[in-house]
């Protein structure tokens, strides 16, 4: 029995620091301020009011731009860490790709953000080295836009796929390989009856991975484009720090109730999704 | 890419070498993946350097932006705040996380899918919801306690010198991180066997884990405080939403007046962050083949 006591901390710790918030935030989400008398009453008009105008536009940014830079950041991600691990004599670039990731994948995103507006910002060197010197401009393109922040994201998400994948990749025994081709496999059909099966259930893990970090990143976009962006965590940002408005704050704990249920069904079909894989693997 | 991979391979296998063949074809788009790659990855670092080390008076190159860091206004303090913050979450996380995963995996297995779970929900969670709830539970202080212990207690946690919040909270957040490390660290080495000796040769368990536990940890302690110590550096977020000056919310603050200092910084902390990560990958080699040899 004594030994349960010593979980105790961890449990109590958990409950007090992520339980409970999220738990207030889902009660409190249905709470409304009265603009006259400051009265607080129960009310569903903050989880009404963020299914349209622009919180619905802002959940479908953030979607958007989350769903798409996971998918390419998984995709480039895989790639870089297969080139990384199959380079000959490559222990020295592995080791540099991997801390590196380690960085870029944890640092979080303002750094990144100011980096890059150095670069391609208006006043950013390649920017004046494209048109001033080239004469060819950016075509349109500004990085306080989705392309733009897409653009950065990748920045951490190829880092954060490449941090993931890696593990798997290394379980993927090259006797597998060699008893394939002398069985006469084609490499083709070893990806898709060895090598693809094997791999699935951690790619799809990692690509979620990717996406719940797009979809929950604040600071980037914040240090980038400000607020001008139809993104949930910016708005979310706005709400709380807007005194003019009575009930934002509700609005604010609304928003980001939305995210975590959002969130909470992403997993469940992530769940569904491994199960699925995993059946067809045994 | 796994696919393209597949189909020169198809394409080219002869015969007679059918796996060199392959890796023949297969090389190509390695080359091109870490060329367009590494052109991304390198060029915004090294547009920054350019960027903050231009000369643009006299032309030429100077470390005048560099040489105005320590003095630059607030960035002492909150760097100052920034570390404390990091070494105070590092001692507070492995407290509260050493002994959890070494009890779950010598002496509580039926709690290990609990665990495992409650520590990966930080990874898919958005912080900013996590800070929105906390905001919540701050504000019962004014609301609901004015005047008794806990709100002076919630009132102490949020003191701007050193918001003992931020930790609390970042503790959550380094979670994940921290419990996979740990647990990877418990599983390779064969600590359910080394702590069996230990206790049969009459060690307390405060004794074990100091004595046995943490030398066999120190790679995945190290590592986990590496993670962390970076995660809270960088961290914007919930200092931003909660309203206290950190490293990262001080570079945000200045970037509108200063926007080669603010450049300057990020890729300064970028670049010291990853040699200190390094060094520690290489340390973390030296001492593994020391051990094996």
């Amino acid at each position: 029995m004594l030994v349960v006591l010593g979980a105790l901390p961890f449990f109590l710790y958990v409950a007090v620091f992520l339980l409970l918030p999220i738990g207030v935030l889902a009660v409190e989400a249905f709470r409304a301020t009265d603009p006259v008398t400051f009265e607080e009453s129960w009310s569903t008009a903050s989880l009404a009011a963020i299914t349209e105008g622009p919180y619905r536009r802002a959940y479908v940014g953030s979607l958007q731009l989350s769903i798409i830079t996971a998918v390419l950041g998984g995709v480039l991600g895989l790639a870089l860490a297969v080139a990384v691990l199959r380079a000959r004599r490559g222990r020295l670039l592995r080791r540099l790709v991997l801390t590196a990731s380690g960085v870029l994948a944890n640092f979080g995103g303002v750094p990144l953000a100011f980096a890059f507006l150095a670069t391609i910002g208006t006043a950013g060197v390649v920017t004046a080295l494209l048109t001033d010197t080239l004469g060819l401009g950016l075509g349109g393109f500004s990085l306080a836009s989705l392309t733009g922040l897409a653009l950065v994201y990748l920045y951490f998400l190829i880092p954060l796929m490449v941090l993931t994948i890696i593990p798997a990749l290394e379980a993927l025994r090259p006797q597998w390989r060699e008893a394939a081709d002398n069985l006469g496999a084609s490499g083709w059909q070893y990806w898709r009856y060895v090598g693809g099966p094997v791999l699935a259930p951690p790619v799809i893990g990692a690509t979620m991975l990717l996406f719940a970090s797009a979809f929950a990143a604040y600071a980037t976009a914040r240090a980038l484009v400000g607020s001008s962006i139809p993104l949930v965590t910016l708005q979310i940002a706005d709400a709380l720090s807007s005194n003019v408005v009575v009930g934002s704050e509700n609005l604010g704990k609304a928003l980001a109730l939305g995210m975590v249920v959002l969130i909470g069904l992403v997993m469940i079909f992530y769940a569904w999704v491994q199960r699925r894989t995993q059946r067809w693997l045994s | 890419m796994t696919l393209t991979e597949g189909l020169t391979s198809m394409g080219t296998a002869a015969p007679e070498t059918p796996v060199r063949a392959g890796r023949r074809g297969a090389g190509a788009w390695r080359f091109v993946v870490l060329g367009v790659l590494g052109v991304y990855f390198l060029v915004p670092i090294g547009a920054s350097v350019w960027y903050t080390i231009r000369d643009r008076r006299n032309g030429g190159v100077t470390l005048g932006t560099y040489a105005e860091i320590p003095g630059a206004a607030g960035f002492a303090d909150a760097f100052t705040r920034s570390l404390v913050l990091a070494g105070l979450t590092v001692v507070l996380v492995l407290v509260l996380m050493v002994p959890t995963v070494v009890l779950v995996n010598l002496r509580l297995p039926r709690l290990r899918t609990t665990v495992e779970l409650l520590t990966l929900m930080p990874l898919v969670l958005p912080p900013i919801a996590l800070v929105v709830g906390v905001r919540s539970v701050l504000s019962w202080a004014p609301d609901y306690f004015l005047n008794t212990p806990l709100a002076e207690a919630f009132f102490a946690l949020q003191e701007p010198a050193l918001p003992w919040i931020l930790v609390f909270v970042y503790v959550v957040l380094a979670l994940p991180f921290v419990y996979r490390a740990l647990d990877a660290g418990v599983r390779g080495a064969d600590l359910r066997t080394l702590t069996e000796a230990a206790r049969n040769l009459g060690a307390s368990w405060p004794r074990v884990i100091v004595s046995v536990v943490l030398p066999v940890l120190r790679t995945s302690v190290l590592n986990a405080a590496f993670l962390t110590l970076a995660l809270v550096l960088g961290e914007f977020t919930v200092a931003a939403i909660l309203g206290f000056e950190t490293f990262p919310t001080w570079i945000v603050r200045i970037s509108g007046s200063e926007p080669r200092l603010s450049v300057a910084v990020s890729v300064l902390s970028l670049l010291i962050t990853w040699m200190l990560l390094l060094l520690i990958s290489a340390l973390d080699r030296r001492r593994g083949t020391k051990e094996n040899s």
